[in-house]
């Protein structure tokens, strides 16, 4: 793959990485069956209103409700089926349902933000949520978080599994998030950038949005070097 | 023409809420499963303090050395599993232990467990294995192992930790560091 996709692991710009990132090179190794497979979900592991984030509590969350949609496709171009895609995010205060969230934001009762489905034989997926506020985060004094929402997907074997971040256009917080900026490829990182798609949009309804996911072995990736 | 890949980014503090959840977790076998054992560890910064947001991924072939095809979550063994780590850094799997499995050019690899390791701070996925402490033979002759520098394959390979229990800590950085893989 072309260099400059994924970020370094040691990105001092953004701090959490200083301690965490490993100091030694990775090692390469001979793929085998161990990471040439990788698990394979089913139905089973969907529920029915699992895709619909705006439907999964009594009442209707607040914020702008929105469509996301694209294709789940491998480095050969070939779409993925029955991929299991999984997503979370926060409400559109910025605020995530979860205890370790200390951001002084509103929770919404009509809010979870997670969700998953299934890519269909073209490896479409298609959620329908609200449209997640940007939050602080203690980066630095006064960071920012763009809106955001996050993805996981599993690929076709354990090499390609890709946990990643969806942004939205014209985010001004973009250019200023260590996490978005430690993509080192400028191309790179307008990938993670959906787009706003009026063929998405449902009239009268949600916005719609557009993002292909591209996974792939990640192995000629060369080693860090810092 | 090869498509250009989407890049990773972090899984950040608040992945428990979208990827915490039945069928993939910890428990990869139900309790009292025979040969079921216990596959633990703390994950380390490079300040030796535990990782408390970490989340460690476990993808195995089965005792008769298979990897599951097909749909996981109807039944039966995923060989897939995930645990968040707690408040003290610890990740803590119920599972069995795999087979062996096919390696390069005819050879047979010792049983083992491919882990993956996400944590805010963290780009990117980590790769590594966790090897068993009581397949010394078959270890000897495992083909990635022994490509491995003394140093770097030990910290591959668990410890035994009591009955039907086996403890590998994963050290991000610095001294000790796990062996980390480019996939
Ligand atoms: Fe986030």
């Amino acid at each position: 793959m072309e260099p400059g996709v994924d970020p370094p692991y040691l990105y001092p710009d953004y701090g959490s990485t200083r301690l965490r990132a490993p100091s030694e090179p990775l090692v390469v190794v001979a793929h085998t069956l161990s990471e040439l497979t990788g698990p394979v979900y089913g139905a089973s592991a969907i529920g029915e209103l699992d895709a619909d984030l705006t439907r999964q509590h009594a009442g209707e969350p607040l914020g702008e409700r929105i469509v996301v949609t694209g294709r789940v496709l491998g480095s050969d171009g070939r779409p993925l089926q029955g991929q299991l895609v999984e997503i979370w995010q926060a409400n559109a205060a910025g605020r995530y349902l979860h205890e370790a969230d200390r951001h002084d934001a509103p929770l919404d009762p009509n809010f979870s933000g997670a969700g998953r489905c299934l890519t269909g034989d073209d490896g479409s997926y298609r959620f329908t949520t609200i449209k997640p506020g940007a939050y602080p985060w203690r980066n630095g004094p006064n960071t920012w978080r763009p809106q955001h929402i996050h993805f996981s997907l599993f690929g076709r074997a354990f090499s390609e599994r890709l946990v990643t971040q969806l942004y939205f256009p014209g985010d001004p917080l973009l250019e200023h998030d260590a996490i978005v900026r430690s993509i080192p490829d400028d191309a790179a990182r307008r990938r993670l950038v959906a787009s706003l798609d009026f063929d998405v949009t449902v009239p009268e309804w949600a916005l719609g949005y557009r993002w292909d996911i591209v996974v792939g072995g990640r192995h000629e990736t060369p080693p860090d070097e810092d | 023409m090869l498509l250009p890949l989407t890049p990773s980014q972090t899984v950040g503090p608040f992945f428990s809420i979208g990827l915490l959840h039945a069928p993939m977790l910890a428990e990869l076998v139900p309790a009292g499963t025979p040969g079921a054992i216990r596959v633990h560890g703390v994950v380390f910064d490079g300040a030796g303090e535990p990782v408390t947001d970490a989340l460690v991924e476990l993808w195995q072939a089965d005792p008769a050395g298979r990897y599951p095809a097909g749909a996981a979550g109807a039944g039966g063994f995923s060989g897939f599993g995930r645990s968040g780590t707690a408040a003290d850094g610890r990740f803590d799997f119920l599972t069995v232990k795999p087979g062996r499995v096919a390696g390069p050019a005819g050879t047979l690899q010792a049983p083992h467990l491919n882990v993956g390791i996400f944590a805010r701070g963290l780009l990117r996925r980590l790769a590594t294995r966790l090897y068993f402490p009581d397949e010394e033979a078959a270890n000897a002759e495992d083909p990635l192992l022994s490509g491995l520098a003394p140093a770097a394959r030990a910290a591959l390979i668990a410890e035994p930790a009591g009955e039907a229990s086996v403890r590998l800590d994963i050290r991000l950085q610095g001294p000790g560091q796990t062996t980390f893989f480019a996939l």
